[in-house]
């Protein structure tokens, strides 16, 4: 259902009884400038780099921002310019956003795995004039689209290597614009004073762009009211304070990267660390040991196949202890995580775990001090957040999205649960639709999609509700929501039953040999399911059954596998069976995909949520094969490499049925 | 051989010198085997220089002649303006000149770091008592050492395996360990002795970029042997052609992909 759009009066007569600023600080510069005062020499950025870790105070910080802030306004950025800037998380990249909020202009971080046509969408709709990158990859892929782009002028690169032989007419060194406008500071410095007064509470802080499920990239302009009132209440909440260390590894065109290595950095004074490369992450985690952290489920669920490899490969005292320690953590650790009563013996027994299995684990995954941690984004499986928390991590989910300046809602400590995503963050007001849609309202919730007032309109009404897109009820015992499905994927099957895709498809991801699942059936008679197989949890599996394999296609064809895969779907099938509205989506059908589902290749977004449309098309002759019950299919498909270049595979897929089991005796409501 | 002198630029860019080293009419032989027959050749300031040739063509023997593990019966080698007398090859390193093995000689079971510091032994002046008790003199610098092994690490994108013992790489990555040795020396002329050999195709890119950016940003003269034939034809400024022992070829790449001799060592010719 959606609200009639009416002109945006209300919602104006809304803002005026708002605050015009929280504490007086109205935008990210002036937090810049009073940490650069009150956390003077304390520690804002590291970066790994030459092997140690560099750090910069806050009164560096504010230095580096400066020049590079008067150089910008030296090359002729003008208030309210967009300036795009494309790289890895490094502090250079980090300081170009608030020093482009400096010179009056407004960040648009884009996803730096993006290839250039995908780049040449944002820039072109962005109409950025200037472009800040990391390195020579980036430089190439904006130098191959810039004959699309009407608007661009300038781009201005960190990492001078491979760069010399470059037209430098349009290219300017990162370190060569600091500094020409340090020299410029007399000069330049009231004129920057000047745009900085400008900025208040509603004027923009940062474009970002969706990572677009369906159709285009849409630019979510978040002013500076939405991003510190959320870094604002979303620190309070877990009382994030200066001296909280965080790992920014995430996209930093994402939204919760900006939240987390901007808003609350600035808003708090915390430190923000950043890794020597993609590659040493890891070690980089483990010695920064930060106290907040935050990843996508994906990653929790890597590092507990990991561990749970290397533990197979351990000591059979080794092994056993780990079973003992871990067995009675399950038992406890988040009862004692709580702080709910636990018997004496019981907790003598954890401390000794602790000592021996839990400290040693959590210190070599990087958790060893992780006070406040989150995941959010996709469903995490029970069994993989009750393996943290039972550790003594301090894991909780939140939900949330973009256009909410991240919060939604969020777990408070103690009431953290595998299935729910929690109670309204502090200052949300939530609203469930009619037919399921949950819509919102805080102070966090976006100002407009940049040039697109219908898709504005459609999202965001003129009392300010937004619509999240996504389908859930409010648990009437715990008051915490329940997400389902996003709202246009759950559909009805040809019988009228509910079709929810998402919720069977997580089943199938809790296991650790399935990366992705896929599931078909809206408008069918019954469910059909495409399956990704996890390289290294089926590999390692396959190595040490001896089971011979040459290629990611040959293992995933392999019979014992598509047994196991079997034995998967089977369980998840009983388990949908449980549900009274959901048991018609048991998968009666599957087969194991023979490549893994890329973003290259546009199957899925860059923050690695499936593109079920464009999966459905691409593999239309898949899903018939399966509908029409044929037991093999013949198929080619067109891959990307990371260069852009384009290659096929080939492959005959073999088709499985599966046990389908049956619904007791209630008949799902119509 | 009209010894050129004047400097040019390339279709790309780079600056390619004066000649930096000269090799005339050499001559190895090992007892009554003739390894190399009378080669002259040079090698400019900032090009990259390829030896190619068929197997046992004498490619390798001439690196080593260059690198002075070989001391050639006749003929003499010219670097930097000067006829080198017989040298030993720590003696050839502390000149300037580092190179890479065929067969990767890394210390298999000391980390990749290790590794590459010892690349940087020719520019250390303490002795070994002094680096044991490491203090003073010995510890500042192996402090400045350090830097650069880790601007090397850093350039070839090393840092995720820096504590990590060569053995348990990866052989592509073996081969790239061993260019960081040899870069770490600060080398006027870098030797590399088949530096693709075995690589898979997205290796051998990789390999490839980073011979190209070692030329590009320290302007460093590389000489390479290589068998891909694509590889030498696209990174190389000029070619040297061997086939038994004789050099049979020598020019740009356009110029030996056309020389008749060049065409029919390569692919066999009737001998009437």
């Amino acid at each position: 259902m959606r609200f009639a759009t009416q002109s945006g009066g209300l919602w104006e007569e809304r803002n005026l009884a708002q605050p015009s600023s929280a504490d007086g600080y109205a935008s990210v510069p002036s937090l810049l400038k009073r940490n650069a005062i009150q956390f003077a020499e304390k520690a804002a950025y590291r970066e790994k780099e030459f092997g140690i870790w560099q750090t910069w105070s806050w009164s560096e910080t504010e230095t580096e921002i400066e020049n590079l802030a008067l150089g910008l306004i030296n090359m002729g950025v003008n208030p309210g310019d967009h300036i795009a800037i494309i790289g890895r998380n490094r502090p250079y990249l980090y300081w170009s956003m608030v020093a482009a909020q400096m010179a009056g202009a407004v960040p648009v971080p884009l996803y730096q795995d993006a290839v250039a046509d995908e780049m040449a969408y944002v820039l072109g709709h962005c109409g950025a004039r200037f472009v800040i990158v990391s390195d020579q990859e980036q430089v190439d892929k904006v130098i191959e689209v810039q004959g699309e782009l009407h608007q661009f002028e300038h781009m201005i690169y960190l990492d001078p290597r491979g760069m010399r032989k470059y037209d430098h007419s349009h290219l300017h060194e990162y370190s060569h614009v600091q500094e020409q406008g340090h020299a410029a500071r007399d000069e330049l410095r009231p004129e920057m004073e000047r745009r900085i007064a400008e900025l208040d509470y509603d004027s923009k802080c940062v474009m970002l762009y969706t990572s677009g499920t369906t159709g285009k990239p849409k630019g979510v302009v978040l002013s500076n009211r939405n991003i510190i009132e959320a870094a604002k209440s979303s620190a309070e909440f877990d009382n994030l304070r200066a001296g909280d260390e965080v790992l920014a590894y995430l996209p930093m065109a994402w939204v919760g990267d900006f939240i987390f290595s901007i808003g609350q950095a600035y808003w708090t004074g915390f430190c923000v660390n950043c890794p020597e490369s993609a590659e040493t992450l890891t070690t980089d985690l483990r010695e920064i040991g930060p106290s907040y952290y935050f990843a996508p489920p994906r990653v929790f669920e890597g590092l507990l196949t990991q561990v749970m490899i290397r533990m197979e490969d351990a000591g059979r005292f080794k092994r056993n202890m780990f079973h003992y320690f871990m067995n009675h953590a399950k038992k406890v650790g988040p009862s004692i995580l709580d702080g709910k009563p636990v018997g004496a013996m019981d907790r003598l027994k954890y401390a000794l775990g602790n000592l021996t299995i839990y400290g040693p684990l959590k210190d070599s995954l990087g958790f060893g001090r992780v006070r406040v941690g989150y995941t959010a984004g996709e469903a995490i499986g029970p069994e993989i957040f009750e393996f943290y928390r039972s550790l003594g991590i301090n894991l909780k989910q939140l939900y949330g999205q973009t256009e909410a300046s991240v919060f939604i809602t969020v777990q408070p400590d103690g009431e953290v649960r595998a299935d729910t995503v929690g109670v309204p963050a502090p200052g949300v007001e939530l609203r469930i639709a009619e037919n399921g849609e949950v819509f919102y309202r805080s102070p966090g919730a976006f100002v407009e999609y940049y040039k697109n007032p219908e898709s504005t309109a459609d999202t965001k009404d003129p009392e300010g509700w937004v619509a999240t897109g996504d389908a859930g009820f409010i648990e009437e015992t715990s008051g915490h929501l329940r997400i389902i499905d996003r709202a246009k994927d759950v559909g009805q099957m040809s019988d009228g039953s509910m079709f929810a895709p998402k919720y069977v498809e997580n089943k199938l991801k809790f296991f650790p040999n399935v990366l992705e699942a896929v599931l078909f059936g809206a408008g069918r008679d019954k469910c059909v399911a495409f399956i990704n197989i996890d390289l290294t949890a089926v590999g390692n599996w396959a190595e040490r059954n001896n089971i011979a394999y040459a290629s990611y296609q040959e293992l995933a064809g392999h019979p014992q596998v598509l047994d196991t895969i079997q034995s998967h779907v089977e369980e998840v099938n009983a388990s949908v069976a449980q549900d009274e509205m959901l048991s018609g989506c048991q998968i009666h059908r599957f087969l194991v995909l023979h490549k893994e589902l890329d973003a290259d290749d546009g199957e899925m977004t860059r923050t690695r949520k499936v593109r079920r449309r464009i999966v459905e098309e691409k593999f239309d002759d898949l899903i018939d094969a399966l509908y029409t019950g044929k037991a093999e299919q013949y198929t080619e498909t067109e891959v990307t490499y990371e260069d852009g270049r384009k290659g096929s595979i080939k492959a005959t897929l073999t088709m499985r049925d599966a046990k389908i089991v049956p619904v007791s005796t209630k008949v799902a409501a119509e | 051989m009209s010894a050129v002198a004047e400097e040019y630029i390339t279709e790309d860019g780079r600056k390619i010198g004066a000649v930096v080293m000269e090799m005339k009419n050499i001559t190895l032989k090992f007892g009554g085997v003739v390894a190399i027959q009378d080669i002259s050749f040079d090698i400019r300031q900032g090009e990259i220089r390829a030896i190619i040739g068929p197997n046992g063509a004498g490619k390798s023997s001439m690196l080593n002649v260059i690198s002075g593990f070989y001391h050639p019966q006749e003929g003499e080698v010219w670097y930097k303006g000067a006829r080198r007398p017989t040298m030993r090859p720590y003696q050839v390193a502390a000149q300037g000149i580092a190179r890479t093995f065929q067969n990767i000689a890394l210390f298999e079971g000391m980390s990749v770091l290790d590794n590459v510091m010892t690349g940087r032994l020719t520019h250390m002046n303490t002795n070994m008592f002094q680096q044991g008790l490491w203090y003073g003199k010995a510890r500042a610098e192996e402090i400045a050492n350090r830097q650069k092994v880790e601007e090397v690490i850093d350039f070839l994108e090393i840092q995720a395996i820096r504590k990590t013992p060569v053995g348990r790489l990866p052989y592509g990555l073996k081969k790239r360990v061993e260019l960081a040795r040899a870069l770490a020396a600060e080398p006027s002329i870098l030797l590399l002795d088949e530096p693709m050999a075995g690589m898979n195709v997205e290796e051998k890119e990789d390999m490839s970029r980073f011979i190209l950016d070692v030329n590009d940003e320290f302007g460093t003269t590389i000489a390479l042997i290589e068998h891909d034939m694509g590889v030498v034809m696209d990174l190389s400024d000029r070619v040297v052609v061997m086939d038994y022992g004789k050099k049979i070829g020598d020019g740009t790449p356009d110029e030996v992909r056309n020389n008749q001799d060049v065409i029919d060592a390569y692919l066999g010719v009737a001998h009437d």
